[in-house]
């Protein structure tokens, strides 16, 4: 018998250890629930354009603020329009937008902060009090004045969400980092005389991607609150386009005698963030981040 | 004497794998310990002994589960009761003390405070009496000035003080049982000897029991009356010390007791083949079958059962022990190395000082270094192109730190190191060209650190052959493969990530890469101190091979005296920071001595009950070097006075060639040391 028995484990192709890594994920309650919300909205926000029953902006001023009914599944707004079809459209915009600002800010966040752990002293000291500076402004204003300035185009929203959510990423790189390059394969690497950019390449990214992955997750969910949040302001999408904090912010005052017109936006949109935050748990838990879940011995 | 206080019977660990298959890490485990009587366990890492010590306590760890058997303590199964019932035994009745003191005592609550709460869980005493019991334990493990000690906080102590809390704190409830596991691992060599000594006075004082878990066999020769050998979750070999350790009838212990190099014995010492069987993957025969020398067809099918042997009350795992009985004293054999060096020196460092110490904003902005009392001071080295110089000292003795300079990775403060007696290197890694970085490579101490977690074997090797030579394509695979070969793994290595391989198997992989950028001079820093004995000895081979087909020059940084007499050819003993010692590795290991070598020479553990390590200087710690004179001064046990304190001492030579700093002539030396 072959002593190394164990150790036959050849290497993985890519797909299969992301496939892995989703079974992982399937395998625990939490995680299957989180992952078929997000499924869902996900295969919805593609498809809801061919299956919307109604026009999404065909005002009809004699069906307003009708009750759910065979007809319109969850009724009608103020302005008589179909609140099922503009709630199945309304998570598009708001998943496109802050799914690619997440990729900004864990692109920007991520790298900033894992050089700034690299090179230390005070590139570091000057640039993490930056951060800090921008992290004490509270981001709705600053999002505020940036909106007011630029408009409320997709191009200036990704761009804006993408900086003001990857802050917090530079901190959490920046710490995973630390981690990583006390180590000596980075010692040896240095003493080898690799460049920075080749340390970081080869050395820390495969090190601490995960932990920034599951960090990016998480600030995916929060962009998606903060971005409706902005919508709801009215300084998000504009109307007509349907999104469901702007849906929120114009029903809120008949929630007293219509409230199909609120309930359905508000379900759309804290199941998406419940779903993403649900993954971004699993994920981290599959990933083995989660220390308590980690195999015996 | 015979009154049994822990009763071990068929006792079976083991957790479940992802796959649902049940995996032993304890198989079939039963031993007695008897009142009074030292037991040492001692087996390599994953062979089970800190399960078994901890099961003893009554302990599984989260994720292991009983499989089977009992741990009888006043006959009560200790693994059947309850927390609460538990809570009464440890403490009161077993006590254990943990490798790590420095991690086991809380940072922030005073050493008098953790002891009286102790004294408060484990003992009925009442507050008055508690304070003064405080003192009398600290006194007990010879703490000076118990009540000082008793107001500090941990990290006000050494790590040898900790470690002396710890068994105060575990003596506070007069224990019946003392479980150690690798009580002195992490401690100096002398400190060690001192911790040994103490542990060993204490069970004669207080009649505890003790069982001592270590990897050492130095150390368990030391304090051990009966010894059981463990290997892949099985009692192997179990009987009386001195039998095992002189006449052991176990090929594994044989084995074991071959490789582990000895003070007395230049040359490296026989390699045992291969690596212990990782749990789950033994499913029948003997588990030592793939590594022993006395094997037969028979131990590949059938388990050997454990077999008690009257007449030398031994209990033996083998069906061959009848072979080793007759002839099994030790006799080590070692396959001198050869001196290989040329006359040509390649690496000299002169009158380099090193300094750790905060710089002021004048001296930052000015970019320089100004301490007058540096971490490293006066070295002055010559290192001939083949030769392995060993760089020998304690723990804070400037070792590692001036590897680094030579690596480039620390700024030195002053002096200078030139490589082919021309060529000056600079220590600011950025000012070194890509050349001056390819012929000094660095082997590190930990393998699981020093190899990237997230890399196959073969991306690993292939860094510096990119880096330096640009290898791309088939011709990269090829010398891959042909790095892999020389380091003794396969080409089916190279697929495997770190975490894949055991410990000596990824310490090759560290070699291959160091030996890939065809270095002229390697730094190996304590590369053998994470490895377990069976395969230091292999990778100690290994290095002194390669040594010889490349012809290239090894600087050794060790704490292990016996492993640095094994493989170098010339040894520089350090203190603070300071060279004490210079010269041939073999007049170095004979007297006359720097009082710090003999120091170092006495304290070192051997395997064999009667040598017994010589405890010359106190093992206190000094936080700095002296600002004048030897540094030496605060701990040696011959200083002359005033000379000592303030004249640093004059380099003197002996007729071999040994460099000796001290003001004692060196006749008077060698008086004093043989006598």
């Amino acid at each position: 018998m072959k002593l190394d028995n164990i150790y036959q484990e050849e290497k993985k192709s890519n797909f299969a250890k992301v496939s892995e890594i989703i079974i992982t994920m399937a395998s625990r309650p939490s995680g299957f629930i989180g992952l078929s919300i997000l499924i869902f909205h996900v295969i919805l926000a593609f498809i809801s354009p061919y299956i919307a029953p109604y026009d999404f902006k065909a005002i009809n001023p004699t069906l307003m603020l009708q009750a759910p009914s065979a007809e319109y599944w969850f009724g009608t707004d103020d302005l008589g329009r179909d609140v099922f079809t503009r709630t199945i459209l309304g998570g598009r915009t708001a998943l496109t937008i802050t799914f690619f600002g997440s990729l900004i800010a864990l692109l920007w966040g991520g790298l900033l902060g894992i050089f700034c752990g690299l090179v230390g002293g005070k590139t570091d000291d000057i640039v993490m009090r930056i951060v800090d500076a921008f992290l004490s402004i509270p981001w709705i204003l600053a999002m505020l004045l940036i909106v007011s300035l630029l408009g409320t185009s997709t191009e200036v929203l990704i761009p804006a969400l993408g900086f003001f959510y990857g802050k917090g990423i530079v901190r959490v790189a920046r710490a995973a980092t630390h981690d990583v390059i006390a180590k000596d394969f980075i010692v040896s690497a240095r003493a080898r005389g690799h460049s920075n950019f080749s340390i970081i390449w080869n050395e820390i990214i495969p090190n601490v991607r995960d932990a920034i992955l599951v960090e990016g997750a998480m600030r995916w969910s929060w962009m998606l609150l903060g971005f409706s949040s902005l919508s709801f302001l009215g300084f998000g999408v504009s109307p007509p386009t349907p999104d469901w904090g702007l849906m929120i912010s114009n029903a809120r005052g008949l929630m007293s005698f219509a409230y199909w017109s609120v309930i359905a936006p508000i379900v759309g949109l804290s199941s998406l963030i419940i779903g993403i935050n649900l993954t971004a748990d699993a994920f981290a838990k599959a990933l083995g981040i989660d220390r308590s879940t980690k195999a015996p011995v | 004497m015979t009154e049994i206080i822990q009763k071990v019977k068929n006792l079976s660990i083991g957790f479940k794998s992802k796959k649902g298959e049940e995996i032993l890490i304890l198989r079939n485990i039963s031993t007695n310990i008897k009142k009074g009587e030292t037991v040492g366990i001692v087996g390599e890492s994953g062979s089970g002994k800190s399960t078994l010590a901890l099961a003893m306590m009554g302990y599984v760890k989260h994720g292991l589960y009983t499989i089977g058997g009992e741990c009888e303590f006043n006959s009560s199964n200790l693994l059947k009761m309850k927390n609460r019932d538990l809570e009464k035994i440890r403490g009161r009745k077993i006590a254990m003390i943990p490798q790590n003191a420095g991690q086991a005592l809380t940072p922030n609550l005073k050493i008098g405070y953790q002891i009286d709460e102790a004294l408060q869980l484990h003992s009925d005493l009442k507050e008055e009496e508690r304070e003064q019991k405080i003192s009398e334990l600290l006194n007990k493990v010879r703490l000076p000035s118990p009540e000082t000690i008793a107001l500090r906080y941990p990290h006000e102590l050494s790590g040898g003080q900790q470690q002396r809390v710890a068994v105060a704190m575990a003596l506070a409830g007069t224990p019946d049982l003392l479980l150690l596991d690798e009580p002195t691992t992490g401690l100096d060599v002398t400190t060690q000897a001192h911790v040994l000594e103490l542990l060993n006075f204490i069970a004669k004082d207080t009649g505890t029991s003790m069982v001592y878990v270590s990897h050492d066999l130095g150390a368990i020769a030391q304090v051990s009356d009966r010894i059981i050998v463990m290997y892949s979750g099985e009692i192997v070999l179990e009987g009386p010390s001195r039998d095992i350790l002189k006449k052991p009838i176990h090929p594994y212990t044989y084995g074991l007791l071959k490789s582990i190099p000895k003070l007395s014995l230049a040359g490296l010492p026989q390699s045992m083949p291969g690596s212990q069987p990782q749990p789950g993957t033994m499913h029948r025969g003997c588990s030592f079958f793939d590594r022993c020398n006395f094997s037969e067809e028979k131990c590949k099918n059938n388990s050997p059962q454990l077999e008690y042997l009257e007449e030398l009350k031994t209990s033996v795992r083998c069906f061959n022990y009848k072979s080793l009985m007759n002839d099994s004293q030790v006799n080590q054999t070692v396959n001198k190395i050869k001196m290989s060096f040329q006359d040509k020196e390649i690496l000299n460092l002169s009158e380099v000082s090193i300094s750790y110490a905060k710089q002021k904003l004048l001296d930052q902005v000015l970019n320089r270094i100004s301490d007058d009392n540096p971490t490293v001071k006066d070295i002055n080295i010559n290192i001939k192109k083949g030769e392995t110089i060993a760089l020998v000292g304690e723990s804070g003795s400037g070792k590692s730190t001036i590897l680094k300079s030579i690596a480039g990775l620390l700024r030195t403060k002053g002096g200078i190191i030139k490589f082919d007696q021309d060529r000056s290197l600079s220590s600011d890694l950025k000012e070194r060209d890509p050349n001056d970085l390819r012929i000094i490579q660095l082997i590190f101490q930990n393998p699981d650190e020093s190899l990237n977690p997230n890399h196959t074997v073969e991306e690993i090797i292939a860094q510096p052959l990119k880096l330096y030579f640009g290898l791309k394509g088939e011709e990269l695979k090829k010398n891959i493969i042909d790095l892999l070969q020389k380091v003794r793994l396969g080409e089916f290595y190279m697929s495997r990530y770190p975490r894949q391989l055991s410990g000596g198997e990824k310490q090759r992989v560290a070699v291959a890469r160091a030996f890939a950028a065809k270095p002229d001079i390697i730094l190996c820093d304590e590369v053998t101190s994470a490895l377990d004995v069976s395969v230091q000895a292999a990778v100690l081979n290994l290095l002194q091979q390669l040594k010889e087909d490349f012809g290239t020059t090894y600087i050794f940084v060790s704490h292990d005296l016996a492993v640095v007499r094994a493989i170098s050819d010339r040894v520089a003993v350090l203190y603070q920071g300071r060279l004490c010692e210079v010269g041939p590795s073999k007049d170095v290991y004979q007297f006359p001595s720097h009082p710090y070598t003999e120091v170092l020479l006495g304290a070192v553990l051997e395997p064999d009950p009667d040598i017994k390590p010589k405890l010359v200087a106190e093992d206190i710690v000094e936080e700095k070097p002296p600002q004048k004179g030897c540094s030496f001064q605060g701990r040696c046990s011959r200083i002359l006075g005033d000379i000592c304190k303030n004249e640093v001492p004059p380099w003197q030579i002996t007729n071999s060639g040994n460099s000796i700093r001290c003001h004692i002539p060196l006749k008077e030396l060698q008086k004093d040391q043989i006598n």
